[in-house]
């Protein structure tokens, strides 16, 4: 039982990291229609960003992440305006090839500016916290509590705000919008500059748990894509309870199956989702 | 028509210099890199024949040249196979594999498509990666033979090899020219500029997308192959998403739907590696914004470009000389290349 | 009957596209479908031609049911259909654009390919001539090495009739032929048209051109809202109360509609 909640627990801190990546993916998908396979560089980006400024400049964890979290935002607007926005009308393939040619930049930058060892970004949050019996680590809970804030200010600002409501809006139907009247462009910043901005928070998260390194960011940008998939492209909720059911799901996996082949759960489930539902488990949402 | 030969000019003079360029080349290491660059262009061609003629965008195209060389080199090596067997059994693999994932992945459409290969490809990649008894994990699998002696003609010299995949990669460009050129292929790209059209006019998608797709993944299986028995060594990293979006590099920058694209880009780019040797893993610094700008500037690539610019030229020639046609015929035979 | 529909239905969601809808088509008739816009005359074509599945009801063409068949299926039987929006092959040539629609009554597969058999040698050649015999039927031969990208609006809507004409169709669905084109070049197209039930092909066509329709058309079904309101001769129609009713809630049918091309 211990083990089971131990597992529970540990489940929904990872699950937390991904609802985040997955959720600016997401959201970019809804908006825009573009399967940003970039995203996950942008995660990687993050992680590197906060860790650097940690080192070189000595910021705290919490301001290194705010800095990376701008960082991010920009460089996702950057890709937008410089490659997306120019192939707005391109056909679905050539979108897919230009986030492939951003990935393998963003992948190689990485390595020539921090080399392709494995980092180790140190917390001053490693100490063990004892609750209803459990042990976790301060990070884990930081984690689970920081998703939960995060996700909290995000849906206030798509709910509340004109501009947050434009983004739904555009979200379901892109041609309503555009006879509401919103401009697109601005939209589609924003849209890029919150899921750059999420990437960087969930990497900057992740990173003392987990290791740095160039190409970690392309595990995690797969499973967002599942998690997608299965929450249904475009869909905010969806991403939410996606991310942590499969969080969970590995966690168990690992636990109770096979640890070397928890990585596979989330491409197993996919595979058998869409052989069943090959438009997803919830399709209608966007075409 | 002095053009169309100059087209042929140059593919005989190309041939002839593939043919002969073990006897022009003395470095043995060239040799050995132009052998590479011929493996990859053969899985890059085999790419083409799917991405290029019915336009769906798989990623998991590597992981069926990874089954290609494991198929060779764990029947060769664990099984102790027969070479020639198993080489055979290889290229039956990858297509039946190919067939069977296929058949399952094409009921997803557009995003959906290149998400769900994507997971295929990973999936191939982590068996590979995590099934160390079998394939020896990361440790990888060493020791795969040459090609086993053809009665007389032996292949454990590097020139013999370059043939061998010289050979090869003639038959590969033979199947992709009189695919793209016959009713088959015209059908290819008839889905791929309109599904709905496509199905309209009485064709039917699924097949079509199916056939090209395991067509492909022969090729990749076929190219897997060769790599294994040319190396002798391989790992999970012939099957990482990595290397699979590095063949799609080639073959946009050569020219995707073209017939000569995949074989310019994957010597241009296996040259540019080789010269900018300095860069290492990091050249794609470089060569990853130049794929976003080609996709932006010029999505058709070099190949596609310089037909397109070609075909301009002829055309406004064309026009100087109408006044004095007669009124056309119907040709007995056409060949096209709509690209 | 050559073509029989009985109360077909279609639903999208909470939407009744089509509902319960009858139609008969007569061999070598042309049979016009009009109707203001949204009024589900598309979604109509696209259960007839196989790309949507009816809710409920079925669609008999020349004694076969072939409702819930795949659209190429149901070309092969002999119904081509052209689209609202003509989406050719823009990058290829006239010719190429129609020498395809023979592929369907083609069989050469993979291997004829890669070995140029005979059979692949022969259908080729076939499907050129009969490429070249449709274009020659829609007055554009001369444009056939023309790239789509740079012939113009009406020479398109023609090509589409000429790809549809190439699958060997008993049945064509036209949907809105006309739309785009100046009247001259409508009435050139009118005269196409019925040319083709001249040839023996029997032909539905959805159009917004009352005068266009009123000479063409031997008989007319009027949908509004997904349901049929009327059917009847040119004549019937123009003084059918409901369609009057119909149309003048929405303006006159002709300067109600916002071309859209
Ligand atoms: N795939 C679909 N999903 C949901 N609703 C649809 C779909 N296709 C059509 N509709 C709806 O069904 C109704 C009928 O559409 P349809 O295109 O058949 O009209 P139409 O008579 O052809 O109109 P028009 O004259 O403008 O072409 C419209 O309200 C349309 O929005
Ligand atoms: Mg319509």
């Amino acid at each position: 039982m211990d083990l089971f909640l131990q597992q529970l627990l540990n489940g929904l801190s990872t699950g937390s990291v991904y609802t985040l990546v997955a959720l600016g993916l997401t959201m970019v998908f809804g908006v825009l229609h573009i399967p940003n396979f970039a995203h996950g560089a942008f995660y990687m980006i993050g992680a590197y960003v906060t860790l650097t400024v940690m080192t070189i400049l000595g910021l705290h964890y919490w301001v290194a992440m705010i800095f990376s979290v701008f960082v991010i935002a920009s460089l996702a607007v950057l890709s937008d305006r410089l490659v997306y926005h120019p192939l707005r009308n391109a056909s679905p393939l050539q979108h897919m090839i230009a986030a492939v040619g951003i990935l393998l930049f963003l992948e190689a930058l990485a390595q020539v500016l921090w080399g392709a060892d494995y980092r180790r970004m140190e917390t001053s949050y490693d100490d063990v916290v004892h609750i209803f019996g459990l042990t976790v680590t301060e990070q884990r809970l930081l984690i689970l509590i920081a998703a939960v804030v995060i996700m909290a200010a995000l849906h206030w600002f798509l709910r509340k705000t004109m501009i947050g409501s434009a983004i739904i809006a555009m979200a379901q139907n892109r041609e309503g919008a555009y006879l509401v009247g919103i401009n697109a462009n601005v939209i589609s910043v924003l849209t890029f500059a919150i899921s750059g901005a999420l990437a960087a928070a969930a990497a900057t998260l992740a990173s003392p748990i987990n290791l740095i390194f160039p190409a970690m960011g392309n595990l995690v940008i797969m499973k967002a894509f599942v998690i997608i998939i299965i929450g249904g492209m475009g869909s905010i909720p969806g991403a939410i309870l996606g991310g942590y059911l499969l969080g969970v799901a590995e966690s168990f996996g690992a636990t109770y199956i096979s640890g070397d082949y928890k990585d596979m759960i989330a491409f197993v489930l996919l595979v058998i989702i869409l052989t069943v539902k090959p438009t997803g488990l919830f399709p209608g949402r966007v075409h | 028509m002095d053009k169309v030969m100059n087209i042929r000019n140059g593919v005989i003079l190309t041939f002839i210099i593939t043919l002969l360029l073990p006897f022009i080349v003395q470095s043995q290491y060239v040799l050995h890199v132009v052998t590479m660059a011929l493996i990859w262009a053969i899985s890059v061609y085999g790419y083409n024949m799917n991405v290029g003629y019915v336009g769906s965008l798989s990623l998991a195209h590597v992981g069926f040249f990874a089954i290609g060389a494991y198929t060779l080199g764990l029947l060769t090596v664990k099984a102790g196979w027969n070479f020639w067997l198993a080489f055979m059994a290889a290229l039956v693999l990858s297509a039946a594999i190919g067939f069977l994932v296929g058949l399952v992945s094409f009921r997803t459409k557009g995003h959906f498509f290149a998400i769900y290969t994507m997971c295929v490809g990973f999936i191939i990649y982590l068996i590979i990666d995590k099934w160390d008894s079998l394939t020896g994990g990361v440790r990888g699998l060493i020791g795969i033979p040459h090609p086993a002696p053809i009665g007389p003609l032996t292949f454990d010299t590097l020139t013999s090899q370059y043939y061998l995949v010289l050979f090869f990669l003639a038959v590969t460009i033979l199947v992709a020219k009189r695919l793209l050129h016959s009713l088959l292929g015209r059908t290819f790209l008839a889905v791929n500029n309109s599904e709905e059209l496509a199905r309209a006019i009485g064709i039917s998608t699924r097949k079509n997308q199916l056939l090209s797709f395991v067509i492909s993944c022969f090729f990749a299986g076929l190219a897997g192959a060769l790599y294994a028995s040319f190396v002798r060594f391989i790992g999970p990293d012939i099957a990482s998403i990595v290397l699979g979006f590095e063949m799609l590099m080639y073959l946009i920058i050569g020219g995707i739907g073209t017939l000569a694209g995949p074989l310019v880009g994957t010597l241009l780019m296996v040259w540019l590696t080789q010269s900018l040797q300095f860069l290492q893993d990091s050249r794609m610094v470089l060569f990853g914004p130049v794929l976003v700008l080609l996709v932006i500037f010029y999505p058709q690539g070099i190949v596609g470009g310089i037909t397109n610019h070609w075909r301009k030229r002829r055309k406004r020639s064309d026009l100087k000389h109408s006044e004095s046609k007669l009124p056309k015929q119907v040709p007995s035979h056409r060949v096209n290349a709509r690209r | 009957m050559f073509l029989k529909v009985e109360q077909l239905t279609k639903r999208f969601g909470g939407l009744t596209a089509n509902h319960n809808n009858d139609l008969e088509v007569h061999k070598g008739h042309i049979h016009a479908i009009i109707g203001p816009n949204g009024a589900g005359k598309t979604t109509f074509f696209n259960l007839i031609s196989g790309f949507q599945p009816p809710t409920s009801g079925t669609i008999t063409f020349k004694g076969t049911d072939i409702t819930g068949m795949p659209p190429n299926k149901i070309a092969e039987r002999g119904i081509a259909r052209t689209f609202q929006t003509t989406h050719l092959f823009e990058k290829a040539t006239v010719l190429d654009n129609v020498m395809i629609g023979n592929r369907l009554r083609t069989q050469s597969g993979f291997w004829d390919a890669i070995f140029r058999t005979r059979r692949e040698r022969r259908e080729e050649k076939e499907s050129l001539n009969k490429a070249y015999k449709v274009l020659e039927f829609v007055g554009l031969p001369h444009l056939a090495d023309e790239p789509i990208a740079g012939i113009t609006q009406e020479q398109k809507k023609r090509v589409a009739f000429a790809l549809a004409l190439a699958t060997e169709p008993e049945l064509v669905l036209l949907d809105e032929p006309a739309a785009g084109v100046n009247s001259g070049e409508t009435d050139g197209l009118a005269a196409l048209i019925k040319k083709m039930t001249k040839r023996g092909l029997t032909v539905c066509l959805i159009e917004h051109k009352m005068a266009m329709i009123m000479s063409l058309a031997d008989r007319i079904t009027v949908l509004n809202q997904g349901e049929r309101i009327a059917e009847g001769t040119p004549k019937e129609i123009q003084n059918h109360p409901a369609v009057i009713e119909a149309y003048l809630g929405g303006g006159q049918p002709e300067s109600s509609r916002t071309e859209t091309v």
